[in-house]
């Protein structure tokens, strides 16, 4: 019988020929990312309570995103807790203010198929885009695998998610998962491993891969994976690599396929991601503010979208960008894609999770009704508990920003 | 042991909003789930047990989440599913989570008496025992210990 991705994966790091889903394994840990909120200010105390030390600081990935820019002193304190750490315990893969975890790791090398890899944040599946095994842990579960290099997991089943087709023009991955998450919840993924598969899957572009695995988080998965292939080493400017991938015959725990070009671009309606439906639905909601950030909404791939619907008009709303590396501001500088977007009307913002999170200085108001390219949308999450959150697409979102109002964006496309 | 009744997709959001992550444990639990039940930070008593529908936990992975509830003196939480990360890192904190599929018949402000170990919780307000799937044994160690960090103290002394 043969073996899915996850199966291999997980088998791998647990030095196994083979796993069986359900059975509960021990696994060796190839990379540990920890953000500034969640890292070294949460993990440095309890390795001095336990006198203990990081049992391998190569395979440490330390990247500060969440406390920039230093608003007050607060995130000065937290920040500063960060950089003194990675000295101390010698971590020297350490990335300060140079965008967000999630895309900074790949961005900068540390990911490869094939690694089992655990990152201090619920976002961390983003990894399993690069056919690497990586989920999210709390606090306390990463100063277990500082101090032992190992971490415990239920061998998981595997969910496939087909795509057969091609997306139509104006609909990305944003719209897949959330299309995904209007179908089956913040739970369909029932801590399991989801699998993206076809050939609207194997069209898409490294930074959208990331985009459906980012929010395998929102699906309720343990992570979200696709097969490495080309794409996965031209990204990862590999020379060779190996393939990571299902067996034909490998046992699945449940197999969905869609046709990609059947679906419209997608919103989701607050307070949760899983109030997805079609953005030609939501005529009347009148919007005060567009935001395009995040790990999830605002790579270069994101910005390239807006831009596309951007380019020549003005934003009726105001309009804010966050984009969400300093690589693929300048990149998208370059490209003017960045001009596209200023001219416009944007705001630019820092490279980091920002409102997204709810974390800095440029929190929703009371009352706001905002239009946003982040993962998650719940009461009060990106600011005061009375505002509205629709999530979309960078095409969505910056052609809502143009009509003031939703709009489905392939009427705006040039 | 008074039930605090919540519904599904109880998100992390709203047990431990990010405008106060940048504050201790303390500051984070005076606002727990204040955007959903207000009452409940100033009501809720050491001892008082967490209940939720499918999903508990949704979201983040901030470990003030559990945290929050725990610093509360919520003893137990009961759900009929939570999600992954949330329910590590209750059990990772000392905190006894258990699944029930009866869930649904607990109602706010039912007396309850929840046994992790043996995997069943007992309403004393009805009478009623529900039945719960057990902490798996190769973590209710860790929970008997207080957590991760006092079980690998623990281990280290031990080593």
């Amino acid at each position: 019988m043969g073996q899915t991705l996850a199966q291999k994966l997980v088998a791998r790091a647990a030095g196994r020929a083979a796993v069986t889903p359900g059975e509960i394994v021990t696994c060796k840990v190839d990379l540990a990312m920890m953000h500034d909120s969640g890292g070294p200010r949460r993990v440095k105390p309890m390795l001095e309570r336990l006198g203990a030390k990081v049992w391998d600081p190569s395979k440490v990935v330390v990247i500060t995103d969440h406390y920039l820019p230093e608003a007050d002193d607060d995130s000065r304190r937290i920040v500063r807790i960060a950089r003194d750490w990675v000295r101390e315990a010698g971590v020297h893969a350490f990335h300060d203010a140079q965008g967000i975890c999630h895309v900074v790791l790949p961005e900068r090398g540390h990911l490869r198929p094939g690694m089992f890899a655990v990152g201090g944040d619920s976002h961390s599946p983003t990894g399993g885009a690069f056919a690497a095994y990586m989920f999210g842990i709390g606090a306390t579960e990463m100063l277990g695998v500082l101090v032992t290099g190992e971490i415990w997991l239920k061998v998981p089943h595997t969910i496939a998610l087909e795509f057969c087709g091609r997306l139509a023009p104006g609909v990305a991955a944003k719209d897949l998962i959330l299309f995904l998450l209007g179908r089956f919840g913040l739970d369909g993924g029932r801590y399991q491993a989801v699998e993206y598969r076809g050939e609207a899957i194997r069209a898409l572009a490294m930074q959208e891969r990331m985009t459906l695995c980012n929010m395998a988080a929102e699906l309720g998965a343990q992570t979200g994976l696709i097969a490495s292939d080309e794409t996965t080493r031209q990204f990862l400017k590999l020379e060779d690599m190996q393939v990571w991938e299902s067996d034909a015959d490998a046992t699945l725990l449940e197999s969905h396929s869609f046709k990609a070009d059947e679906i419209p671009p997608q919103v989701a309606a607050p307070h949760s991601p899983a109030n997805a439906r079609a953005a030609s639905e939501f005529g009347t909601v009148k919007l005060d503010l567009a935001y395009i950030g995040a790990c999830t909404g605002a790579k270069l791939e994101d910005l390239r979208m807006a831009a596309a619907v951007l380019k020549g008009k003005k934003a009726k709303t105001r309009l804010l960008v966050a984009p969400a590396s300093l690589r693929d501001q300048q990149a998208a500088e370059k490209e003017g894609v960045m001009q596209a977007l200023v001219d416009a009307g944007a705001e630019v913002l820092a490279n980091s999770c920002g409102i997204c999170a709810g974390y800095g200085a440029y929190l929703l108001p009371e009352n706001c009704v905002a239009i946003s390219s982040t993962a998650r949308n719940f009461k009060g999450r990106m600011g005061a508990a009375s505002s509205q959150v629709y999530l979309a697409s960078p095409y969505t979102v910056a052609a809502s920003a143009v009509a003031g109002r939703i709009e489905d964006p392939r009427g705006m496309l040039q | 042991m008074r039930a605090w009744v919540f519904g599904d997709n109880l998100d992390t959001d709203v047990l431990a909003p990010g405008r106060y992550m940048k504050f201790g444990i303390e500051e984070i639990a005076r606002h727990c789930l204040e955007s959903v039940e207000p009452a409940f930070v100033r009501e809720v008593r050491a001892g008082d047990v967490v209940v939720a529908g499918r999903n508990m936990g949704a979201g983040s992975s901030r470990e003030q989440a559990p945290a929050a509830l725990k610093h509360l003196g919520v003893a137990a939480l009961v759900a009929e599913s939570y999600a992954g990360l949330f329910y590590r890192n209750a059990l990772n904190l000392g905190l006894p989570a258990v699944v029930c599929a009866q869930a649904a018949k607990i109602r706010n402000g039912d007396r309850l008496e929840v046994d992790a170990e043996g995997g069943k919780v007992k309403n004393l307000t009805t009478g009623e025992t529900l039945a719960c799937e057990p902490i798996p044994p190769h973590l209710m160690q860790m929970v008997r210990d207080g957590g991760l960090v006092p079980h690998l103290e623990k281990r280290l002394r031990h080593a």
